[in-house]
């Protein structure tokens, strides 16, 4: 059982206050992928992630990371993590460059003497997420979106097997987003196993690999095309998802029965096409509508209609 | 002139004083800048007062009272700390009730034994009737404490700025939390000798709010709140050579002085700096209208004579 980079074995987490959180959860990861964690809300994703980095403390069951206990593969810097909300203070007097910073200690000798190999791997992190230009801002000078991308470049910086992200998507715009795809597709291709919990599910077959679905335990966990099916879906969900269908009839007049399946948690949907409201993912196209085409007027227009300015 | 400004380093005790109490405030002066960013500040004061039945313990024992205070000191924490972890109660409430527990434990030990304890001493302290054996004493400690704080300033960092962050990259927290607290402690020990237990507080806050008003840098902070702390404690002891004083009283009015200069003075937090920044934005956002008011009327005036010169 160790060929996974991650494995849960009947992993259970009880809160102290008796939140059975997560019960018998078994899940293997391996490197290069991407996976994506779907639940609702109090699903237990976070306490999943916490339960990989030894946050929260396994009533039951084992887990274990490139075959090492928890702490050990955190000692060897293998797990970097981004949380869901950062409990930080934000008036700290740290800049940008210095948070990214502290992603590296684990490479650096005792005293923490920065390296030009450090000072590299911050640069380019910071560039990765677009955020180079803010580097010397103190980190609560920032917008939401902005300081989440500086969690993930300090994430980065840390230059780990595993990335655990939790929920990088809210609060973040759709560029961004388009970026963050890009870069887990990056590491994944230089064999980093990267784990994202999410609620958009449209996004989901867009960049992973694989997808594992949890409420309480792990219900389904496979490649995209096959696991993340409505069936699935719909166990995972309960009644708590949004839900159109489409069939044939509404949509054309001919024999065709086969119907549009629309699920949506909170923001991209997820489509379904096919036979008994559809067994076919439909991708959303890359280039995303909200781009280009809904920006009103265009520029030219807009010259065109204040001609008066020089008449004066 | 200048002999008698030289005048005190010609006897023993008070270059002793001197110097002592200056490397007792650097000390202090390093550890206040993280206790201001934790919400600590009152963390100092509690155990000024914790180690008090230490002290009483250790003269009833007979033995160096350093060793009861520190002993003292680190029971107070690790029982804040306890406390902390098993129930939900704020940090403030646990302090309170912590420190008045062991406060009055000592008052009721003086109380057994009133003869054996010079209680005033200990209450006000004064570093010009310090022993020459405590003077070696206190060395000891702040330059043991100086030394680790300088190898660890940045662990500590990233633990005070982000623990959860720290535990990920393997940094151990627990003890370095720990060593935190024994330096705390051993400080206040030392600072209890030169202002006292009253004024411990000050030595461990003020200079680092002084400091934080300043800069937006967390090495810059700990430079120029030891600078303050040093600088102010030598010359605190220094000057109650010539106004006759408690020493103690000098160093805290002296380091209060020089927070109020910058509270006014500061080039981006201090009160005239706010100001200045409130004004610059409001002739910003005015200028555009400003340059219309002032554009404006030369330009009418030319159109409409011109205008009025061609009709006619
Ligand atoms: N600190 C805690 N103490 C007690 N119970 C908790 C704690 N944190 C979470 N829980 C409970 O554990 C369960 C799982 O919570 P978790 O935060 O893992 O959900 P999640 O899937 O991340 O949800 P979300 O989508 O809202 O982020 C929930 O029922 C929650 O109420
Ligand atoms: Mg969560």
């Amino acid at each position: 059982m160790t060929d996974g980079l991650i494995t849960m074995k009947n992993v259970s987490v009880t809160y102290p206050g008796g939140n059975v959180a997560l019960q018998d959860v078994n899940l293997t990861l391996h490197k290069g992928t991407i996976c994506g964690l779907v639940g609702i809300n109090g699903a237990g994703k976070s306490t999943l992630f916490k339960a990989i980095l030894g946050f929260e403390t396994p009533s039951n069951g084992e887990i274990r990371i490139a075959g090492n206990t928890v702490k050990k593969a955190l000692k060897r810097n293998i797990v970097a993590y981004v949380p869901q909300t950062e409990d930080i203070d934000w008036d700290f007097p740290i800049l940008v460059e210095d948070v990214v910073m502290t992603g590296r200690y684990g490479h650096m000798g005792v005293l923490r003497l920065a390296k030009t190999k450090d000072k590299m791997a911050v640069n380019e992190a910071l560039e990765r997420v677009d955020m180079l230009s803010y580097r010397k801002r103190q980190i609560g000078e920032l917008s939401g979106g902005q300081k989440k991308r500086v969690f993930v470049a300090r994430a980065l910086a840390q230059s780990a097997q595993i990335m655990l992200l939790d929920e990088p998507f809210t609060g973040i715009d759709i560029k961004t987003e388009e970026s963050l795809i890009t870069l887990f597709r990056d590491l994944s291709a230089n064999g980093t196993l990267v784990f994202v919990s999410t609620h958009n599910l449209g996004s989901v077959p867009r960049f992973c690999d694989e997808v594992a679905l949890l409420n309480r335990t792990i219900l389904a966990h496979g490649p995209v095309e096959t696991t993340y099916s409505q069936n699935n879906l719909i166990k995972t969900f309960g009644g708590k998802l949004r839900h159109h269908q489409l069939f044939g009839h509404v949509l054309h007049d001919d024999a065709d029965t086969r119907g549009v399946t629309v699920l949506t948690d909170c923001e991209r949907p997820l489509v379904l096409y096919g036979e008994q409201g559809g067994q076919k993912i439909v991708r959303m196209p890359e280039q995303d509508t909200s781009h280009e085409s809904e920006s009103p007027p265009t520029p030219q227009e807009d010259k065109e209609e204040k001609p008066t300015e020089g008449g004066f | 002139m200048i002999e008698s400004l030289l005048e005190p380093f010609t006897y023993n005790y008070m270059t002793n004083a001197i110097l002592v109490s200056a490397l007792v405030g650097g000390t202090c002066a390093f550890l206040s800048s993280y206790l201001i960013l934790k919400g600590w500040a009152l963390m100092g004061d509690a155990l000024a007062h914790s180690i008090v039945p230490g002290v009483a313990l250790a003269y009833i024992l007979g033995l160096p009272y350093v060793i009861g205070a520190f002993f003292a000191g680190a029971l107070a924490a690790s029982s804040i700390m306890f406390v902390k972890k098993i129930t939900r109660l704020k940090e403030d409430t646990i302090l309170g009730l912590v420190f008045t527990t062991f406060f009055a434990f000592g008052l009721l030990l003086v109380s057994i034994k009133p003869t054996a304890i010079d209680l005033q001493a200990i209450i006000l302290g004064n570093i010009l009737a310090v022993s020459d054996s405590d003077i070696v004493q206190l060395v000891f400690i702040c330059t043991t404490c100086l030394i680790l704080l300088i190898l660890k300033w940045r662990d500590f960092m990233a633990i005070f700025f982000d623990e959860n962050h720290a535990r990920t990259i393997a940094l151990p927290v627990g003890r370095l939390k720990i060593l935190f607290f024994a330096l705390l402690s051993a400080a206040t020990v030392s600072a209890l000798q030169t202002v006292g237990a009253c004024l411990v507080i000050a030595m461990v806050i003020t200079p680092g709010a002084t400091a934080y008003l300043l800069t937006e840098r967390f090495h810059k902070m700990i430079i120029l709140s030891v600078f303050i702390g040093t600088t102010t404690s030598a010359l605190g002891a220094y000057l109650s050579y010539f106004l006759n004083t408690n020493p103690g009283g000098l160093i805290v009015t002296l380091q209060t002085f020089i927070f109020i200069v910058i509270f006014f003075l500061a080039p981006k937090h201090g009160v005239f700096a706010q100001r200045r920044i409130m004004r610059k934005q409001s002739n910003n956002s005015a200028l555009p209208y400003g340059d219309n008011i002032t554009s404006l009327p030369v330009d009418n005036q030319s159109i409409f004579s011109t205008n009025t010169g061609e009709q006619k």
